[in-house]
Formats: structure tokens, sequence, C-alpha cells
């Protein structure tokens, strides 16, 4: 394994330059089959946590025959301990628009939405705004291609890609079956890209800098830098933009308060990693992937209101289609909640388990099936906690 | 005509007449009225032909397209860990005793609901809440009083 060391990055959020747009102009003049191949050699994984090939997507996307495609920035950011893109939409707007209409010209699509949460409704006035000076830009060179803002309202569930789709379209966020896959039927059934913020921002960072030189940072498996949302039991919580491919000591040594206990990393439905783990964790997809969200805890945290917390909020975000998970949620909530009032022995713990192991098999989207991740880190790694 | 079907109208020769239309309407409809009536969500489906069924089982999914009365004011307090962690507890308690009301609950005026939210994308900043659309990160008791004083003076 190659040993990275902690490395503060600035590539994100570094300044716009003073002409504006000015990498698209730059990036239109390649070939569609030419982008592509940069995104491919970067080595770039999807920021929203699932890491899936970001070229490949749009390759995919680009060989459907289809007379419309669409491409969809996930701006529905819910995972808790998550809030870069948020900082992304309101610091660098420009890039993450860059980085659609790219994506927009690579695979032939006109059409580009950014499905913003609910939440974050007050972001809405400064991105139109900047939305009309990309449109003018867009004529001014004739991109063809047009910008639209959705709103979510307030569910978790539909930062999952298949449920976007269905509440872009007007329905209930409940995920679809796959496949098939985005890539041959997304948005309104058509062949559709939909990444993450942080990934077309990245995007526009490849294309200004070029694949070469974005590679050169992270390891083979995860290449470049990544944005993390650091928070909990930090004095310095904030979001950091970090190479890829460190051990999570070093994090901890840098963001640590001195007295860490634990870190979750990826967010509630990431893993749990105790002190004793730190040194042998590597942050990145061949370690423990994130989509960014470090929640630092020290020794005065019980981390059986940790697990409880994430618990009740997957009962709750849970959208109750499939019963594995809708259920699921629910007993394993009830279970250690008896556990700790002594009802059920400690024992009860490894059926618990077993049930969260089945939803990671049997649920129906990645909501159910990465339960199992906190509640197996947590309940193997602070036992006693959980039981007294 | 009612007003809220003169918004309705609007709203639908804005968005367009199709189905994927029925979230901006619906969340346009909840931004000016603060709540989904069984009326309202008929005069949606009515507008847009689809079924009234259909129109409610979208409604009723999404937390923030209430269909029981709010308040003019709602006030959503994260409860996720980090802003557990921080004392957002503190602040509904002071909010509770405040406005006289429980997590859930609209004050006799009709000017304030208290509700708490998952995860606000502020973990960095909380104890966060939300009033309607504005944000308000690092809170603590006295400034989420005084926010919510200045709220109510401004709520006629």
């Amino acid at each position: 394994m190659e040993n990275k060391t902690l490395k503060k990055i600035d590539l994100i959020f570094a300044g716009y330059t003073s002409t504006k747009y000015k990498v698209l102009e730059k990036t239109f003049q390649k070939t569609p089959d030419e982008i592509i191949n940069e995104v491919l050699d970067s080595g770039l994984k999807g920021r929203g946590g699932a890491g899936f090939p970001t070229g490949l997507k749009w390759k995919f996307t680009k060989n459907q025959e289809s007379d419309v495609k669409y491409v969809v920035c996930n701006a529905d950011e819910g995972e808790p301990g998550t809030f870069k893109d948020r900082e992304i939409l309101e610091r660098v707007p420009r890039k993450v628009f860059s980085g659609m209409a790219i994506c927009g010209r690579a695979i032939g699509a006109k059409e580009g939405y950014l499905y913003l949460r609910g939440e974050y409704t007050y972001l809405v006035p400064s991105l139109l705004k900047e939305i009309e000076i990309f449109e003018e830009y867009s004529k001014q060179y004739n991109y063809g291609f047009k910008i639209f803002i959705r709103l979510g309202s307030g569910a978790y569930i539909c930062g999952e890609e298949s449920a976007l789709f269905e509440s872009m379209e007007g329905k209930r966020g409940e995920p679809r079956n796959k496949p098939p896959y985005p890539t041959v039927s997304g948005y309104n059934s058509k062949p559709t890209v939909i990444n993450n913020v942080e990934t077309f921002a990245t995007v526009q960072v490849i294309c200004k800098i070029g694949a070469q030189e974005y590679k050169k940072l992270g390891t083979t498996d995860s290449r470049g830098s990544k944005l993390f949302s650091v928070s909990g039991d930090t004095p310095i919580a904030g979001i950091h933009e970090l190479e890829l491919g460190m051990p999570l000591q070093e994090f901890v040594d840098e963001f640590g308060d001195g007295d860490t206990k634990a870190v979750q990393v990826g967010g509630a439905s990431g893993h749990c990693v105790p002190r004793k783990q730190f040194n042998q964790t590597v942050i990145g997809f061949e370690g423990i992937p994130t989509g960014g969200s470090m929640m630092v805890f020290n020794s005065s945290r019980s981390m059986y209101n940790v697990l409880h917390d994430y618990l009740e909020f997957f009962t709750e975000e849970s959208c109750g289609q499939c019963t594995p998970c809708r259920v699921g949620c629910q007993q394993l909530l009830k279970g250690i909640e008896a556990v700790k009032r002594g009802e059920r022995p400690p024992s009860y713990l490894e059926d618990l388990k077993r049930l969260a192991q089945t939803m990671k098999i049997a649920a129906k989207c990645g909501l159910g099936q990465s339960v199992a991740n906190p509640f197996n880190s947590i309940i193997d790694n602070f036992r006693e906690e959980i039981i007294y | 005509m009612s007003k809220t079907d003169v918004l309705i109208k609007e709203l639908v020769t804005k968005y367009g007449k199709n189905r994927n239309s029925l979230m901006p309407v619906l969340q346009g409809v909840v931004q000016s009225e603060k709540c989904l009536s069984e009326e309202t969500l008929i005069s949606i489906a009515r507008e847009l032909e689809l079924s009234a069924a259909e129109v409610y089982g979208t409604a009723s999914f999404y937390t923030f397209l209430d269909t029981v009365p709010r308040g003019k004011n709602i006030i959503r307090i994260c409860k996720t860990i980090t802003c557990h962690m921080k004392g957002k507890d503190e602040i509904i308690l002071a909010l509770e005793n405040m406005l006289r009301i429980k997590v859930g609950e609209t004050t006799h005026d009709k000017k304030f609901t208290l509700l708490t939210a998952n995860c606000l994308g502020w973990c960095h900043k909380g104890p966060v809440m939300l009033v309607n659309n504005e944000v308000f990160p690092e809170i603590n008791v006295q400034k989420s009083i005084e926010i919510i004083e200045k709220f109510s003076k401004e709520t006629a």
C-alpha cells in the first residue's frame, strides 16, 4: 500500500479566474470523446460516497442511443455530518455549473438539473443569479445547454439517485429497482448522468489543470483530493480539502482534541472507527471510503447515544417501501433500547447484528443496506457502552 | 375562485401542466399557505389532471409538505448528533417554555409551529435552526429566544 501523509490542498475553493467560464471555452474545443478520456484518465471517482468512476458513467451514457439525455446534479446533501456541498454551492457555484455543462457536451445532453434539498432553499436566489451569468455565456458561445433548479422537500432518501428521479417526476421518493441504471434509464426514463455537487466541481478542476496534474494527488485507488466535513469534538470544525489515502491516525492528530475515542467516517451510514484502529485505517477507496463526513467523538461521549441517534434517523428516513428496511430499522432501535433497559440479555445484540446483516442483503437500496455499517462497527467496538 | 385556486393556476401555468410539475406546485402552495388541505390537494389534482390519491400520495411522503395546519412561522431545530452534542436540547426546552408549546405543536395565535429536523447541514456550526427558509447557525438559548422574538414582532 502506498504511504500517504496528511496534506492540505486548495483546488475546489481556489478563486475564480478573471474571465468567467474560461475553462468551458478551453474544454469545449475538445471532442466529447476527448473530454470523457480526460475524466477517465484522471481516475476521478464519485464524491457522493459510493465512488463509481465518473468517466465510466459518462461513457455509458454517451453510448446510449437517445434523442434526449439529462445531466442531474445531486445536491440533496442529507447525510448527517456532511455540509461540503452547501459550501461549494455558496462559494463556487460557477465550478459546479461548468462541470455540468462539460458533462452535457460529453454525453450530448441539452438540459441540466440541480436537485437542491429543501433545507437549502435560501441558496436559490444566489444560484439563480449565477445561472443567469451562465446563460449569458451559453448564448454568446452557443453552448446550447440550460440549467434548472428543482427543490427537495425534506426527504433524506431523495439523495438516492433513483428516488431523486422519482421526486423530480412528481412522485413519492421511493427508490427504483436496479438495473436499469440511470445511464440507461434515469430522469423521465432517459439516459441520465447523475453526479454529486463535488464531483462536478472536481471535473472543472480536472479540465483546468489537466488529468496528468490531478492524478499526482492521492493513491492508485483514490486519485486526487477531496473535501472533508469535520465536526464533533474538534477545535477546528469546518471544511478541509485533503489528499486522499492518508491514515486516520494523522487525521486525528490534526483535527482531534487530544482525547478522540472514535471517528465516524462517512456519516450515519458509514463506519465507526475506534481509537485502536486509527493506525491501520486508510481514508480512501482502498480503506474506508467517505462522502466526506468525519464526525469526531471524544471520551466524554456515550456511543450508545450516538448509535441511538443514527437509528432514530434511519427509522424516520426509511421510505417504508421495502420490509427489511422499514421493519429492520425499527427493530434495531427497539432492540438496543431493550438491551439497555435490561429487558433483553446482552446476547440479543448478536441477533440484532444478524438482522442488520440481513438488511444488507435484502434491502432494496443503499439506505437499508448500509445501516449495518454503523450498527455492527459500534456494537463490535463499544459493546459494553451499549449494554451498561 | 378562491385565492388558493388562483395561486394553483398560476403555478401550473409557470411550471407546465404535467406530472413533473407536481413538486414545484406543491412547494409553491406550501410556501404561501403553510399547509395543503384536502380541498387544495383536490384542486391541484384537477388542475394537473392527476388522481387526487396520487397527489396526496406524493404530498404526504415529504416532511416539508405539510398536510396538517401549521403556524405562520415554522421553526425547525436540527436534532442530529453533532447539534445534540452542542446542546440543542436546552434550546428546544427554552423555546418550548417561551412559546408554551411542545415540539410538534402550534401556538394559539398561530404564529409559530415548533418542529425538530434531521441534519440541516451545519454540523460544524451547531446548534442550528431554520425559521421558514432562513438559517440560523451557532445559536444558543439567548440567541434563539431573540430570533424568535424578532419573528414574533414582524408577524402581524
